[in-house]
């Protein structure tokens, strides 16, 4: 399977409209990317799509960073 | 053919209002799904928009999952849904003081539930295309009340104040939601009330006469369009001039 870090980067690029580079690990979807409340819901909507899971709305709310959404994904991936 | 290309999902298109739209955007080229409680009314649908290319398919709007289901289906037999018509509606009318709980909820949940579920089904699509358009029928009722109408005006003003919200969270996605607020129009709903009502109804009318279901399928083809890019939560009224709001 290929490295959840990079897939996670992948979607954040494409959703928020960024140039993948620009992506780092800590980088925060508001203040570093760009991102308004509607793209935050559009890119936990494209987590769960291509992650094939559900993550709930209290859970949802506190990825606010790339290291943020790869650490939900990686815990939750492996149960 | 402003809207070639354009899937477009019209609830309630089995006949009146419904199904002027329906024609009327199927004419204009957009793949048109017209809805219908029933597979007679489907049916039918099918036969009038075949000569467009449109079909007519079952939706029970309170039926729990109906909604979502309808909508995944048109997404992978025709495309993402992006133009919503929510046009669908009873009435169950009464005086207050009699009117039943059952006639309040039923009316809130086909009329204004309904379009909370639609809307929110079809948004995805529409986010990811950065391109859509949501029209609701409302009512002149809703902006003037009537009586005997409590639950039917409450859910039509529900509907407007629904649009401006949702107008406001998704324009910056090229989404526009707007209302259609239909005065008396010449349906089989307006042609079952006694004839001394119709005459005294239409001496409110500016324009003096009913209006034709397609009046409020040319506003909503208009809303639809490119040329309404710019027009979003608005409420457009089109009733001979009953009420000037």
């Amino acid at each position: 399977m290929e490295n959840i870090e990079a897939r996670v980067k992948k979607i954040v690029a494409e959703q928020l409209g960024v140039n993948e580079a620009e992506v780092k690990i800590d980088s925060s979807f508001v203040d570093d990317l760009g991102a308004d409340s509607l793209d935050t819901v559009e890119l936990v909507m494209a987590l769960e799509e291509e992650f094939e899971c559900e993550i709930p709305d209290e859970e949802a709310e506190k990825i606010t960073t790339v290291q943020q959404a790869v650490d939900y994904v990686t815990a939750h991936l492996n149960k | 053919m402003s809207l070639q290309g354009k899937v477009a999902l019209v609830t309630g298109a089995s006949r009146g209002i419904g199904a002027a739209i329906a024609d009327t955007l199927a004419a204009a080229g957009a793949k048109v799904i017209g809805t219908a409680t029933s597979d007679s009314g489907a049916a039918a649908i099918g036969e009038r928009l075949a000569q467009w290319g449109g079909i007519g398919m079952v939706l029970n709007v309170g039926e729990d999952g109906a909604i979502d289901a309808l909508i995944d289906t048109i997404a992978k037999e025709h495309g993402d849904v992006a133009i919503l018509v929510n046009n669908a509606g009873i009435t169950r009318d009464g005086l207050l003081m009699r009117m039943k709980d059952e006639d309040w909820d039923a009316i809130m949940d086909t009329n204004l539930k309904s379009v909370f579920k639609t809307s929110k089904a079809v948004m995805r699509g529409m986010m990811k295309a950065r391109w859509g358009r949501i029209i609701n029928i409302a009512s002149v009722v809703g902006a003037m009340g009537n009586a005997g109408q409590a639950n039917y005006a409450a859910a039509k003003a529900g509907i407007m104040g629904f649009t401006k919200s949702m107008a406001r969270e998704v324009g910056s996605r090229g989404i526009t939601v707007n209302c259609v607020a239909p005065g008396f129009i010449d349906t089989d709903m307006t042609r079952a009330l006694p004839e001394a009502q119709r005459e005294a109804l239409v001496q409110q009318i500016a324009l003096g006469r009913l209006g034709a279901a397609q009046d409020i399928a040319d506003a909503v083809d208009f809303l639809a369009s490119d040329r309404a890019a710019y027009v979003t939560g608005q409420t457009l009224h089109v009733n001979g001039g009953m009420l000037m709001p």
